[in-house]
């Protein structure tokens, strides 16, 4: 079952003592900077990228060889190395694994390319919440540059590169690459227009090649096993692996690596063990906050960043979470878009406004008071959002609406027009009433209720006044003769 | 802020000499600050606008853009609920609720005594034990409801 794996990206991740140098040169590593600063042009070092194949894991999945030969054609006294380390997709782990479990394959990629890109200067923006990777890396540079991998003449190549930390705040948005930079300059994470790319114009104003952990955490193994070895593996439009964070409802979570073009049934199914308490799979969802769902139909879609597109999702980082029969998919796209306004940075309008507006008819719906008409407020809403907004966060943030429209409307109908949650979910729309042959008036459920909506004297049967009812549940777990239904 | 006023002015002199006065460093300092004071009331975002000769409206920018920095005090043990999407389908959500309802406060609020202090946050990236709380710094997994008593009981 495991044996669907690949591991690239995680290789050295459990295996090695990432607080010890010794142990990730034993195992390889250094060995593609040392090739790369003894026998190869910076030229050669983008072409080995290039023709590997190797896209960006960050979410948007542009082509690294691309990006580092744009990145070494400007002209400029400075250049910076930038590694998206701000993991913010809620729901996803697999940059802090890297960075805590292999910290060094990181820090000689970002060397690899500050070499091919003419970079003396490299960051890893890493977000605050994750102190032990701070820690890790820290150490890993530390010990680098103790041994002459970093800093000045690395290799006695003439190359020098240095390395530091900037740290996150809490912020999701300066995941978004121009956010990230204002805030490494100390500002408040507010995207930018683009074009200029960070690639011409990014920290400082100076050329910036930014690229996500495990993108970096693919080089120094595509540097030694060759471009061949790594585009053979995956489909034709997306080489090498992906590592997923699986979560949710799944039995085996943590993180996983496969090929590309593995389906997301072997994934979830094969690997992840099915759904935990044998319930049935509803739905999961790839991308995040910017993602959308797959469903039943798509069980058998080979994932790469093309077809998932195709589904109304996006591959995003790598997060996955698993939903089962139990999930009211209104009340996730209502979760989503919480979040979205929670993060929106404010600067543009179609984001700050347009997705607030989301979420309250979102809200609407979850508490029974939705329209038919509002179902239609929501789509059209969201294809303004998505088409005007300024960055990657507004134009992305209704997909989870969108999707969940598309693939489960049946489920809002019922919600707008029936006041139903078949799930269960949206506490609203729930009616709890005492069945009259299973009571025998033991009084647990009245004492209980906090809104007195439980009538009934001792040894008579109980009824609930559904007015009352605050539908807070408290009766349901009090009563030992399961003769409290909730519909 | 117990320390007298001179002292705590010299501290975040030091701490901005760290960073040689940059303001680009000046989310790192306000970290070290926090790190040092525990929250970033007005008085010190004054004192680092002052030292680092930039206008204290953009410290205030900063300090209220980012979730992780604040301007009230946090109780002696800090409780964050992660609400990631992975812990928010594994029941977050009433988790939280029981949090609320024990300490008798809302999230994002301290408790009179000052003991314990309620926030959310977005993803500690240890999603496979969702749901996620944290006191302080510790972690604990698959919480439930119902332990949250159990939980409390142990800052007694
Ligand atoms: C709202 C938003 C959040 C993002 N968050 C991340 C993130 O947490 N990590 C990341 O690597 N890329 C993130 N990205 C993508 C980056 O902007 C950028 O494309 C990426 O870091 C480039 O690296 P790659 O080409 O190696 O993927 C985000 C983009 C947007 C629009
Ligand atoms: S789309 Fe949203 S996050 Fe992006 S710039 Fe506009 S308001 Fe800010
Ligand atoms: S759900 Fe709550 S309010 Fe409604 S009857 Fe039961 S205990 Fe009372
Ligand atoms: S969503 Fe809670 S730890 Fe990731």
């Amino acid at each position: 079952m495991k044996n669907k794996q690949i591991k690239i990206a995680l290789k050295n991740c459990g295996k090695i003592d990432p607080e010890r140098i010794k142990d990730y040169i034993a195992v390889d590593g250094y060995k593609a900077l040392g090739s790369c600063l003894s026998e190869k042009m910076p030229g050669d070092v983008i072409d080995i990228i290039k023709s590997s194949g190797l896209r960006g894991r960050g979410g948007g999945g542009f082509p690294t060889g691309k990006k580092w030969e744009i990145a070494s054609k400007f002209d400029a006294d400075q250049k910076y190395v930038i590694c998206n380390a701000d993991e913010g997709d809620p729901g996803a782990f697999m940059d802090r694994s890297i960075l805590e479990g292999d910290p060094h394959s990181v820090i000689e990629a970002m060397t690899i390319c500050g070499y091919a890109t003419g970079a003396t200067e490299g960051y890893v923006y890493i977000r605050a919440e994750y102190p032990l990777a701070i820690k890790r890396l820290l150490i890993a540079i530390g010990q680098a540059k103790e041994v002459g991998l970093l800093g000045k003449n690395i290799l006695n190549s003439g190359f020098d590169f240095e390395i530091g930390l900037k740290y996150g705040a809490g912020a999701f948005v300066c995941g978004e690459e121009t956010a990230l930079i204002a805030s490494m300059e100390g500002k408040r994470g507010n995207p930018v227009n683009k074009p200029p790319y960070p690639v011409e114009c990014g920290y400082k104003g100076k050329p910036s090649n930014v690229n996500n952990v495990e993108t970096f955490a693919n080089i120094p193994k595509i540097i030694n096993k060759g471009a061949s070895w790594f585009s053979s593996i995956g489909t034709e439009g997306s080489k090498g692996t992906k590592v997923f964070a699986l979560a949710g409802k799944v039995k085996n979570v943590g993180l996983v690596e496969v090929p590309m073009g593995t389906t997301l049934r072997e994934l979830i199914f094969d690997i992840g063990g099915g759904i935990v308490n044998g319930k049935k799979f509803k739905a999961a969802q790839t991308g995040g906050p910017s993602g959308g769902c797959l469903t039943e139909k798509h069980l058998d879609t080979r994932i790469d960043y093309e077809s998932l597109k195709a589904c109304g999702s996006m591959m995003g980082s790598g997060g996955m979470i698993v939903m089962d029969e139990d999930d009211c998919m209104v009340a996730i796209a209502e979760f989503y878009l919480g979040f979205t306004v929670e993060e929106s940075c404010g600067k543009c309008v179609p984001c700050r406004e347009g997705n607030y507006v989301l979420h309250e008819i979102l809200k609407k719906i979850t508490h029974g008071e939705g329209t038919l008409e509002d179902l239609d407020k929501l789509k059209n809403i969201s294809e303004v959002v998505k088409a005007t907004s300024l960055c990657g966060l507004g134009q992305t943030s209704p997909n989870p609406v969108l999707s969940t429209l598309s693939n489960f409307y049946d489920e809002y109908y019922d919600h707008v027009v029936n006041k139903k949650c078949a799930a269960k979910k949206c506490r609203s729309l729930l009616t709890y009433s005492i069945i009259e042959e299973n009571c025998i008036g033991c009084l647990q459920c009245k004492r209980v209720c906090p809104a007195d909506a439980i009538s009934g004297e001792l040894k008579e049967k109980h009824v609930i006044d559904p007015e009352a009812c605050i539908k807070c549940g408290a009766c349901v777990s009090k009563c030992k003769f399961n003769a409290i239904v909730v519909e | 802020m117990s320390c007298g006023e001179h002292n705590f002015r010299e501290k975040l002199t030091e701490i901005c000499r760290e960073f040689n006065n940059d303001p680009n460093e000046l989310i790192s300092i306000l970290h070290k600050a926090q790190g040092e004071f525990g929250f970033l009331p007005q008085k010190v975002q004054e004192t680092i606008a002052n030292i680092i000769k930039i206008p204290s409206s953009r410290i205030y920018g900063v300090v209220t853009f980012y979730s992780y920095f604040t301007m009230e005090p946090k109780g002696k043990y800090p409780i964050s609920i992660c609400t990631g999407t992975a812990c928010y389908v594994k029941g977050a959500e009433k988790v939280l609720e029981a949090f609320e309802e024990k300490l008798n406060i809302k999230n994002g609020q301290t408790t009179s005594d000052g003991k314990f202090s309620m926030s959310s946050l977005r993803c500690v990236g240890a999603c496979g034990l969702a749901p996620v709380v944290m006191v302080g710094d510790k972690i604990y997994g698959s919480v439930n409801a119902d332990q949250v008593e159990k939980i409390l009981s142990e800052y007694d």
